[in-house]
């Protein structure tokens, strides 16, 4: 398998700060990679670093086997789309996309048909001549991109591109450049704070925290399977505890609620639990359940994604439980007292 | 309603008053003025006689021309050396600094512009600051003539309005998104190519803004041109001078002030047209 980008403990200082701390990947050809985190952990560092646009303090950074440094961002092949787009506003959609090959002195019909082709692909044809302030947000968010892709770029980096967008075009957008990405088969960096983003659209996805990274996997072992308690908190929804013993295979939170989790081989700090691993109510013949005794506090209706508060009954921890969508418990009050069990597997036990 | 179309009135009284009492009656009085002749019998008819003047005489052609193109030239000028100041304080050094910087420029204008070109004469003349320091390098053997010539007339005119050009340029500048030249750079644009495609284009109205007011006022201006510019500077406003105070000829005096107000309009037109610029947009 041919690596288009090869990052080798790359770090970048900013006088004493460490923006990102020897960080290592490799990315496929053709794959779509997201980085996943909040602000300031350093992931819009790392993606100025590969555009050329901040230098590598220590490390090495290849692009399809070609060492960057040195090399500025006008020769890099990689392109970017910008967070706020910086589409050019003195120029119609065309002049935009065209800007690019214009620079590589290609000749006219040339400029002219790979620019027609572009917008073809993005369905902008027929908005040519149009300014770039003229078009709504999601055309513009393509105007960009094709502007970038236009250059056949060994890789396009996107800098949180859906950011601006409002709800249902963003939840648009995602399927969009999903499928955009597999027709023309270039890789894409994505940096992103927006996990739903980086869980649908990509094919792995790098957790950076603080300048390092805490896991790159695929969307779905990150979901199922995270490595660090950063992970399981930041990737999804997750009711944290901290665990305060771990003795003869049964742990005890803070507040004194006991599970069983044996054949652990370390002495566990944290304790995590996703609000959909709960089954309300369980059937007598699960093996390897814990049941917990609780009494609903609050019911929080969110149409499919309706989820209950609930109070452990043993140590008065709280607990978010998602419902399952049949509407079986449609009937559930305040104050009623409910069963719910977790399969010991569903029990993410950290060290730290 | 009543209440806010009552507001409406009041508020419309200082603007009304500014227009008619210090704008429109001033200039219609001009334009009365500048069709009257006085007849050997001491009556007053209307007559083309004052515009007739300006025509049949060259001096007032030449320096009605040297006026339109030096103002021209010195407008350049102020975008020439201004545009790499507003630049770097916009660009390049942090907020902090450039607010302070910027301070720093206007001092002159707090000066005021006598005190300013009397500060040029001081550098300019023969035995001068300047003239002294390269004699005493050794660059040159005996004093150059820099006070007096046109040379030392557009270095006072730059001086004083290259100031007004670096406001709204530093404002155009500002509004710049830094993401928009860091796109052209990675889209393998040159330095120069994004300066002339990018930066440019995207400050245009602040240039012809800024343009504007510095055409204005150097083609308007009196001190720079008559003190610093001295016999030789030959400026259209001197000679509307001489025609209200020396000669005191205020109709002839009013006709070429209406001359110079045509051609200083009919310049920023074809300039507004030439950068396809609005009016409204640029005045705001």
């Amino acid at each position: 398998m041919s690596y288009v980008l090869e990052i080798k403990n790359v770090t970048k200082k900013f006088g004493d700060f460490k923006a990102v701390d020897s960080v290592s990947f490799n990315v496929e050809d053709g794959g779509f990679f997201s980085i996943l985190g909040g602000s300031g952990c350093g992931k819009t560092t790392l993606l100025r670093m590969i555009s050329g646009f901040e230098e590598v303090t220590k490390g090495e950074l290849l692009i399809r086997g070609e060492s960057m440094e040195g090399i500025p961002p006008e020769k890099r092949p990689v392109n970017i789309v910008f967070q706020s787009l910086a589409l050019f506003p003195m120029m119609n959609v065309e002049k935009n996309v065209a800007f690019g090959l214009q620079r590589q002195r290609l000749p006219k019909n040339e400029v002219n048909t790979r620019v027609a082709e572009m917008l073809e692909r993005v369905d902008l044809t027929g908005f040519e001549k149009q300014k770039v302030t003229e078009l709504s947000g999601g055309q513009r968010q393509r105007v960009a991109i094709a502007r970038s892709l236009v250059l056949q770029p060994s890789i396009l980096l996107l800098d949180e591109p859906l950011g601006a967008l409002d709800r249902k075009l963003r939840e648009h957008m995602k399927v969009e450049l999903k499928v955009l990405q597999k027709e023309i088969g270039t890789t894409f960096i994505y940096i992103t704070h927006d996990q739903s983003e980086a869980l649908v659209m990509s094919d792995r996805v790098a957790v950076m925290n603080e300048g390092r990274f805490e896991q790159i996997d695929t969307p779905k072992n990150l979901y199922r399977n995270p490595e660090t308690s950063f992970v399981a908190g930041f990737v999804g929804e997750s009711n944290e505890f901290d665990v305060a013993d771990y003795v003869d295979g049964v742990l005890t939170t803070k507040h004194g609620c006991k599970l069983n989790k044996p054949g652990l081989d370390f002495q566990p700090r944290k304790l995590f639990m996703r609000p959909e691993a709960f089954i309300l109510n369980p059937t007598e013949d699960l093996d390897d359940i814990e049941l917990i005794n609780m009494r609903v506090k609050n019911i929080l209706f969110d149409g499919s994604n309706t989820k209950i508060s609930a109070t452990i009954k043993q140590s008065q921890d709280e607990v978010l439980i998602s419902l399952p969508q049949n509407a079986q418990f449609e009937d559930l009050q305040e104050g009623d007292d409910i069963q719910a069990g977790i399969h010991r597997d569903d029990l993410k036990c950290y060290r730290n | 309603m009543k209440n806010r179309s009552s507001t409406f009135y009041l508020l419309l009284i200082p603007v009304l008053l500014w227009l008619v009492v210090l704008i429109v009656t001033p200039h219609l009085d001009m334009m009365f003025r500048s069709f009257r002749l006085e007849t050997d019998e001491g009556n007053m008819i209307f007559s083309m006689n004052n515009y007739l003047t300006f025509f049949k005489d060259k001096i007032y052609w030449l320096t009605f021309v040297k006026t339109a193109l030096y103002s021209i030239f010195v407008t350049f000028l102020a975008f020439v050396v201004t545009f790499p100041v507003a630049f770097y304080l916009t660009k390049v050094i942090g907020k902090k600094y450039s607010g302070f910087m910027t301070l720093l420029l206007l001092i002159p204008i707090w000066i005021g512009e006598l005190v300013t070109v009397y500060g040029w004469m001081i550098l300019l003349r023969d035995n001068g600051v300047i003239n002294n320091f390269l004699m005493k390098i050794g660059v040159i053997n005996s004093p150059i003539e820099m006070l007096f010539t046109n040379f030392s007339m557009t270095i006072g005119l730059l001086y004083m309005s290259m100031l007004f050009m670096i406001v709204p340029m530093m404002s155009a500048l500002d509004s710049l998104d830094d993401s928009l030249i860091e796109a052209a750079s990675d889209l393998g644009a040159s330095k120069w190519t994004i300066f002339r495609q990018i930066i440019i284009p995207y400050t245009t109205p602040g240039i012809v803004s800024g343009g504007i007011i510095v055409f204005m006022l150097v083609i308007g201006d009196y001190v720079a041109p008559n003190i610093l510019g001295g016999k030789s500077s030959l400026w259209f406003t001197e000679q509307i001078y001489n025609k209200f105070l020396s000669s005191f000829n205020w109709n002839e005096g009013a006709a070429f002030g209406f001359l110079l107000l045509l051609l200083s309009s009919t310049i920023v037109w074809i300039a507004l047209k030439l950068t396809g610029q609005k009016l409204e947009r640029v005045g705001s």
